[in-house]
């Protein structure tokens, strides 16, 4: 008698557990992805000034770089209407009138990614009126796409045959 | 499969059989968009003071995103106050039906069923977002048009058929609840098949027959059918998050459309609302002007051109590294399931860095809702700039990542292949990208 061969392979289900090992593995990845210091070196601390132009719907520069540490100023200069500068985190409140530029004067000693936004209502587009400040390198975006990695080679191993 | 039949509860069961809890809610949301319409339009004119804006874009959009349809599916439909006076009309009653009631009961057209027309209005609606989300009067003006839209249609066709095929938010809710941890679903198939009185479709107002039901897009549960069914046959279950993706139903090519729509839709306002760059904004804000129209080209670029093409590639590159004879047309149906946990935990990523930060402006307008100078709860000068912290941004990445593992997991289910890794492969590439923008726009 003819043996009969499958048409087709049995499809591989999802068992993230059989094999507890690779789930250790990856749970330590995981904690590794977390907490695992990056080994930026990063410049001396210096002094930095950044002139802000205000108008609506936006900041100019809107985006800002510096390193932990620096001692930044930020002149914020409104080219139409009143503006307001808030500095997510920081605790940084300013606010210029046209012709009347406001300043502030902080140590970046918080590395991240921090949204500076329009805190006096400007006009219709004020709250979505954004700056970004980053201090040090987005190490959370670089921890994220490792995790978005990891998750897809989790996946694949869960579904081994 | 587990499920728990919360409508053997007592207490449930009462309140879902009794039609005055559901009326009161939905007179309540009926008076609230009353109210929300002449707040727009005589409230003042600074969108951030104002309740229309506030309570739509901010409290409304946020809670349908954050609880309605995560937690209730279809819920925010069965007390959405849009189609009641219609409602009223077709069965010519305020709770129950009374005579044959109004209206001309046209079946809609068969060329515009399905989720085509609710894409289309969900992009519509993101060409002007910029506009519409920051002014009051067109915020009114929107609601207005919508609720007289869905009563002139109620006048003309059948049942819910706003809803069903027009509604942009209602295509939104039907795409999204079938994550959803709550069901109606019947007990017992073999009882509805011999019960020829078919009373629950005869009553339905969204024209669903309950025995049919195999996913949650359809159902409004609005509980009408679990009222009137004789035979006690009707179920509404508790389950686990997304049972309508393990099953093996086959996706229609219009909702994939739907899908695709609302992964560019959330990009594109991610890159508006939340992003830094002041031109774009400007653009989407003057409409009607030249920075506006090339705009307008980006966006259709991006929700007809770029993303349906990448994810028809990544389907076709599947079908061939698979080496399977599957039509492809059948292949973009099938992984079109992935598109929903990706969207749905995109659109919640965003959402909790638009809402909460923007919620320093509800207690404000609660206090003083069409800006008359009131006091109402003492919290009319308590606004305070919000902010994200690091935390949030913490939460949105983990949300992002749920979406990307869940997406994987709707892709592998959806390979029906010899080959199924091959298949995934290039889908899950489609999926980690669109992760990788979302991230990069949320907290890059």
């Amino acid at each position: 008698m003819e043996s009969l061969t499958p048409l087709t392979s049995v499809k591989p289900e999802f068992q993230p557990f059989k094999r507890w090992q690779g789930f250790v593995v990856a749970l330590v990845v995981a904690l590794l992805i977390v907490f695992l210091p990056f080994p930026f070196l990063s410049p001396a601390p210096s002094a930095r000034i950044f002139r802000i132009e205000a108008s609506n719907f936006e900041f100019s520069p809107s985006e800002i770089y510096v390193n932990p540490g620096d001692r930044v100023t930020l002149e914020l200069i409104s080219t139409d209407v009143v503006h307001g500068l808030s500095l997510d985190n920081y605790g940084i409140s300013l606010s210029a009138e046209p012709g009347q530029p406001a300043k502030v004067t902080f140590v970046a000693n918080q590395p991240g990614i921090f949204r500076f936004r329009c805190s006096v209502t400007c006009g219709n587009l004020h709250p979505f009126i954004l700056g970004k400040f980053q201090v040090g390198q987005n190490t959370l975006l670089w921890r994220a796409i490792a995790g978005s990695i990891l998750i897809i080679g989790f996946g694949f191993w869960s579904f081994r045959k | 499969m587990i499920r728990l039949e919360i409508s053997r509860i007592p207490w449930v069961q009462t309140l879902l059989r009794n039609r005055w809890p559901q009326f009161l809610v939905r007179a309540v949301t009926f008076s609230g968009v009353i109210f929300t319409i002449l707040a727009g339009l005589m409230g003042p004119l600074v969108g951030s003071y104002n309740f229309a804006v506030i309570f739509v874009w901010i409290a409304w959009w946020t809670a349908l995103k954050l609880f309605f349809i995560p937690f209730g599916g279809r819920s925010w439909c069965s007390i959405c106050p849009i189609p009641m006076s219609g409602e009223w009309l077709q069965r010519g009653g305020l709770i129950t039906r009374a005579g044959k009631g109004w209206g001309m009961g046209k079946r809609w057209p068969r060329f515009f069923r399905g989720n085509w027309l609710q894409a289309w209005g969900f992009i519509i609606i993101g060409l002007f977002s910029a506009v519409t989300l920051t002014s009051a009067r067109l915020t009114a003006f929107v609601l207005l048009f919508v609720v007289l839209l869905a009563l002139v249609l109620s006048l003309i066709f059948e049942r819910r058929s706003f809803c069903n095929y027009l509604c942009p938010i209602g295509g939104f809710i039907g795409l999204y609840a079938q994550t959803a941890p709550l069901e109606l679903r019947v007990k017992d198939p073999a009882v509805c098949a011999e019960h020829t009185e078919k009373s629950c479709y005869i009553n339905c107002p969204w024209g669903v027959y309950p025995l049919t039901l195999k996913t949650n897009t359809d159902c409004g549960l609005c509980m009408e059918c679990l009222r009137v069914c004789s035979k006690d046959n009707i179920a509404v279950n508790l389950r686990p998050f997304g049972e309508d993706l393990k099953s093996k139903n086959q996706f229609r090519l219009d909702e994939v459309f739907l899908g695709l729509v609302m992964l560019s839709s959330v990009l594109i306002d991610s890159a508006i609302f939340l992003g830094s760059w002041g031109d774009l904004k400007s653009a989407a804000f003057a409409v009607g002007s030249i920075p506006w129209w090339i705009f307008v080209a980006a966006f259709l670029l991006v929700s007809l051109g770029i993303l349906p093409g990448l994810y028809i590639f990544a389907v076709w590159i599947g079908v061939r590294l698979s080496g399977e004879r599957s039509s492809l047309k059948q292949a973009l149906s099938n992984q079109g399931q992935a598109l929903i946990p990706l969207g749905l935990m995109a659109w919640i990523a965003f959402t909790v860095s638009f809402a909460f930060v923007k919620f320093s402006y509800v207690l404000p307008v609660l206090s003083d809702p069409l800006g008359l100078g009131w006091n109402l709860f003492g919290s009319a000068h308590l606004a305070w700039v919000g902010e994200s912290t690091p935390f949030t941004a913490f939460i949105q990445v983990i949300i992002l990542l749920v979406g990307l593992f869940w997406s994987f997991l709707s892709v592998w289910r959806a390979s029906e292949s010899s080959q199924p890794i091959k298949q995934a492969i290039p889908m899950i590439g489609f999926c980690f990208l669109f992760t990788l923008s979302m991230l990069w726009l949320l907290i890059g």
